[in-house]
């Protein structure tokens, strides 16, 4: 590195040097190391620096990752089977897509600062429920393998579990299949057969199968229909504007990838699936699902509705382990339907589909066989033992095609074919192209009115639509704002350097099936990620597969009751987890077949040790594994956790590491040193992959080289076990990863780790003679996190810890994470990236709001008109002539510290009624004529 | 003559010539906040003791009503479909769960009265 660069770590970690020694100073420790030596746990410590390359430069590290990438070959691709090639609209990619008010923002649990985004999902769910005529769409899901996988779990939960067999009506792309039978097999699920009967609890319906085409199914799905059994259509959704709907067709739940919707294909991912289904299976549906309700004036408001179908409520009873969605892609998507209106998307299908059946007629007229005549955008041909010369000759010219088998080839048409396209595709078949070709049924113009509105039809100009875009943007409070110091979440910084290479063509714009060598980039980030990971992690190989933490989860399971039926001991299924756990644990191992046996927590937030040891000794015979957090979801490094990952081996179990705290042990400790088999990683969290305001995730696992075996394959790569659709999962997003790491090297990540426990430190530290702190470790120190009780507030004061976190609003931040793991307290996570003069501020702002409690405690406020009860106050509210409260304007607006915010954040509504949103569910848009009757 | 029992999991149960009503307490209701939605049995299930046969749910939590003893669910109270307020507001009138006509109304015995329930909570 040049001498004259100031290091990325520098520039990544927010205190300065100063500043850090102040804040020791305040703990009252002479140095870092001494406060890390008191907060960790000398038994756990690693004794050497991280084995990783030295930190690079900003520049030295994009010239490096460019010129891997530059090895990718990016051909226009007609390879098709899921993935699409696109013309992702360039408003778009810069006001949305590289926009860091969009991508740095969380989940929007708390509705009044994220009502922007939540307004856009909506549109997404609108733009859903159009397309397929089903009443219920969510906030999408993760992507199509998964997605089906996850209609496949409603289905079979609706049917309370009590049938057991899965019907097909034609063939799905091979890589959603195999996701279908990884997730199928531990739920007992036999999946086969295009028949029938009693036992079926579903019937998949491809539309279109992988070939390309539309079958007529109609008899099938009413014979399904008549015994009870539940369709589920796995639909193209540009297919579907021109095409029935899946409720026409008689779909219960409609699924599929949004991804042509103006998502590059980025190697595999991250992309947004959708799904959709009837009224009555609304309550079995996974993911999110946004719901309009109204705030406290009356007006509109969006939130998260029906949590209670969720992990992190119904944790072992859950309809599914799914934590996030896809939402900045979801996002994507919804702003390409408004970008393109119902007109414009209408155009573009139809653009395909007229190419795809001149192709498809002049290849038919040269007397080359095809797959079918009622086909939408894929021609497949048979070319008896030719499939590859040609498809050699196709890439000869640039372009990709499907190889099916010896004798097959697939075309896919997207938006981006053009008329050359067309020309040389059918000269590679000695074709002739004819000027024009009749629709292929059931391609007849859509009948009805699609997409009337009015927010599909407003944003035509690029001004419009940029606006619309910030206006949105305005409403949200993300990263670029102010601090988000969600306990559990790590939200740090996402370098604009890191970010830089997603949008590069040669990561954006490769088909996740191209040829090995024409993805030589790729493969050696995924190698050099592999093996740095593993590094880290102190484990033998990294599977980087998984598109979130919970698909992480299950891998990592299934690896485990793989390897245990490999050593003939299959009946092992007993998982213990504390009662700490976070909800997704006893989820992920409900879909893994397994029985969830819960372990005690003592009272100071522990593994209660007389309990695990009681319990692995009880199921030794069945023990499969332990699930276990570290540092724990209270914050803190058990000093035991060596001899409870010895006891549960010493009873034949595996031991489950949940990577959720990794940010606490970068560098310091390493899971696999520890006991762990197995565990995985959050690279949204602890990596500085954003948060996307609700997804993508990407949660790779870490595994020892015994279950090295038995991480997920996948089709493409000859093998199977799936746990996602593409091979690498969400890939293009990886090199945000490997930025990180690359900038960082070793040191720079373990000072990392300490800064972020010295943050949380120095927030507990300050903020204790305010708010009790639960659960501190060994010497009094937390981790990189901390609990701040507020329960004590309710009892005095009448003060809610919801009336805290939207009061925080106020100030110009956003709460930290809610009643997780203890109901009424405020788990908080500064990360490292936080400047000391935003910790301040954020502590200032908590201890005014305990000062405004002890107010209304003393009566100087009524219990239900204060600052806090009527947290967060609008604009609109603080201008109307009628203020009757018994407190001032500027005391609602302005209070202490508030003007310190990079901006003033003007809540866009006030508390949002989640009661009544619940009550009456609204999840979509009504098309305009109902909005008019 | 009818008789009220309660359990530990704040249900009660009167029961009325062999058939019995279930409900949740006014604690339990309380305890949950508002709910916002009542999954009930089918009429003509079969339930046998301690299995899970309504699910009530508030904003931020889902509990489990357990089968107090063996039976078939008679009737359920389908009125909570469009109103589950009504399980807040009267909680041992109109907001009662279902019916069932017990297996064998000896199950019972053992249950709280009243009194003991109230002591329980106190």
């Amino acid at each position: 590195m040049s001498k004259n660069t100031v290091p990325f770590a520098a520039r990544h970690i927010g205190p300065r040097g100063e500043e850090t020694k102040s804040m020791l100073a305040t703990l009252g420790v002479p140095s870092l190391e001494t406060l890390i030596s008191q907060a960790v746990p000398n038994s756990i410590r690693l004794d050497r620096p991280l084995d990783l390359p030295p930190a690079a430069s900003e520049s030295e590290a994009l010239d490096e990752l460019g010129a891997a990438m530059r090895q990718n070959k990016v051909l226009k691709s007609f390879i098709g089977a899921g993935y699409h090639g696109v013309k992702v609209p360039p408003v778009i990619q810069r006001n949305l897509f590289e926009n860091p008010a969009w991508y740095t923002a969380y989940t929007p649990y708390q509705s009044e600062i994220s009502q922007g985004r939540l307004e856009l999902l909506f549109h997404f769910q609108t733009l859903v429920t159009e397309l397929t005529g089903l009443p219920v769409a969510s906030a999408s899901l993760l992507d199509e393998g998964s997605a089906v996988a996850e209609a496949v779990g409603i289905a079979w939960r609706h049917h309370r579990s009590k049938r057991s067999r899965l019907a097909f009506a034609g063939e799905l792309h091979p890589q959603t299949h195999d996701v279908v039978v990884t997730r199928a097999a531990p739920l007992g699920i036999e999946v086969d057969g295009d028949t029938i009967d009693d036992d079926t609890f579903a019937l998949i319906v491809p539309w279109a199968d992988t070939y390309g085409v539309y079958g007529d199914h109609g008899a099938l799905i009413s014979e399904a229909k008549e015994k009870g059994v539940v369709i589920i259509m796995v639909a193209d959704p540009l297919g579907l504007i021109l095409s029935k709907t899946p409720a026409e067709l008689g779909a219960d739940i409609a699924v599929g990838s949004m991804q042509r919707f103006g998502v590059p294909m980025g190697f595999g991912g991250p992309h947004a699936a959708y799904c959709a289904v009837s009224d009555k299976l609304t309550r079995l549906m996974p993911g999110r699902l946004v719901g309009q309700s109204t705030d406290a004036h009356g007006r509109a408001g969006y939130r998260l509705a029906l949590q209670t179908r969720e992990q992190h409520i119904r944790r072992d009873k859950a309809t599914s382990n799914i934590c996030t969605a896809q939402a900045l892609l979801a996002n994507m998507a919804a702003a390409y339907a408004i970008w393109h209106g119902p007109g414009g998307l209408v155009a573009i299908a139809e653009a395909v589909h007229e190419r795809t059946a001149r192709l498809h007629a002049g290849l038919k007229a040269a007397g080359i066989q095809l797959a079918g005549d009622v086909i939408f955008d894929t021609v497949t041909v048979t070319v008896p033992g030719k499939a590859k010369q040609i498809a050699a000759q196709a890439e000869a010219d640039g372009r990709l095609l499907r190889i099916v088998d010896a004798d097959r080839l697939g075309i896919n048409l997207d938006e981006t074919t053009g008329e050359d396209d067309l020309a040389g595709l059918a000269t590679l078949f000695g074709a002739e192209l004819p000027e024009s070709a009749p629709r292929l049924a059931p391609f007849e113009a859509r009948g009805r009115s699609f997409l009337t509105q009015p927010d599909f039809h407003s944003h035509r100009s690029e001004t419009e639509m940029m606006r619309f875009l910030r206006r949105l943007a305005d409403k949200d409070l993300a990263l670029d704002r102010a601090m988000i110091p969600l306990g559990s979440c790590t939200m740090k910084l996402n370098a604009a350097a890191e970010m830089m290479p997603v949008s590069w063509p040669e990561v954006a714009g490769l088909h996740p099936f191209a040829p090995a060598e024409h993805t030589v980039g790729y493969r050696q980030m995924t190698e050099d990620l592999d093996r740095w990971l593993s590094e880290i992690t102190g484990f033998d190989a990294v599977s980087l597969q998984p598109n979130a933490g919970s698909q992480g989860e299950y891998a990592g399971l299934l690896a485990i009751r793989r390897y245990h039926a490999e050593r003939g001991e299959a009946d092992r299924d007993i998982c213990l987890i504390p009662s700490s756990a976070h909800g997704t644990n006893p989820a992920s191992a409900s879909m893994a077949g397994m029985r969830v046996v819960v372990v005690r927590c003592t009272d100071d937030g522990n593994i209660d040790q007389n309990d695990l040891t009681a319990k692995a000794a009880e199921h030794s015979d069945r023990l499969a594994a332990l699930m276990l957090t570290y540092p724990s979801t209270h914050g803190v490094f058990e000093e035991g956790v060596r001899d409870m990952c010895a006891l549960i081996h010493e009873h034949g179990g595996q031991v489950y590491f949940d990577g959720a705290n990794l940010n606490a042990m970068v560098g310091l400790a390493r899971p696999g040193d520890l006991g762990a088999d197995v565990c995985h990683l959050n690279l949204h969290k602890t990596f500085c992959i954003p948060h996307g305001g609700g997804g993508p995730g990407v949660g790779p696992i870490g595994v020892k080289a015994h279950l090295k075996p038995f991480v997920p394959g996948h089709v493409a790569l000859g093998s199977g076990h799936a746990v996602a659709a593409a091979p690498y999962g969400s890939a293009s997003i990886l090199p945000i990863t490997w930025m990180y790491i690359r900038m960082m090297g070793g040191d720079g990540l373990k000072r990392a780790t300490e800064m972020a426990i010295l943050n949380a430190n120095y927030i507990a530290h300050s903020l204790k003679e305010h708010y009790p702190v639960l659960y501190k470790g060994r010497n009094d120190r937390v981790a990189h996190e901390c609990i701040l009780d507020t329960r004590v507030f309710k009892d005095r004061a009448g003060v809610t810890v919801d009336d805290i976190a939207k009061r925080l609003i106020d100030y110009g931040f956003h709460a930290p994470t809610m009643s997780f793991p203890v109901a009424g307290t405020l788990m908080v996570e500064p990360t490292e990236s936080e400047p000391k003069s935003e910790i301040d501020r954020f502590c200032q702002a908590m201890i005014s709001i305990a000062d405004e409690a002890a107010r209304v405690e003393k009566g100087d406020w009524p219990k239900d008109n204060n600052p806090l009860a009527n947290a967060p106050h609008t604009a609109m509210e603080l201008m109307a002539d009628d203020w009757p409260h018994p407190y001032s304007r500027a005391e609602a607006a302005f209070p202490e510290g508030s003007l310190a915010a990079a901006s003033k954040f003007w809540p866009p509504v006030s508390r949002v009624d989640n009661v009544g949103g619940d009550r009456n569910l609204v999840c979509a848009c009504p098309p305009i004529e109902a909005l008019a009757s | 003559m009818s008789q009220i029992y309660f359990t530990e999991d704040h249900e009660w149960i009167k029961v009325e010539n062999g058939v019995a009503t279930v409900g949740i307490t006014d604690y339990a209701q309380e305890q949950l906040g508002d709910l916002v939605f009542v999954e009930l049995p089918e009429s003509g299930a079969e339930l046998s003791r301690g299995d899970t046969a309504v699910v009530v749910e508030s904003v931020k939590a889902a509990s489990d009503v357990y089968a107090p003893a063996d039976g078939e669910v008679s009737e359920v109270n389908e009125a909570l479909t469009s109103d589950p307020a009504l399980v807040n507001s009267a909680p041992t009138g109109d907001g009662w769960l279902w019916k069932m006509k017990l297996a064998d109304e000896s199950q019972l015995e053992g249950l709280m009265d009243e009194a003991a329930y109230k002591a329980s909570i106190a």
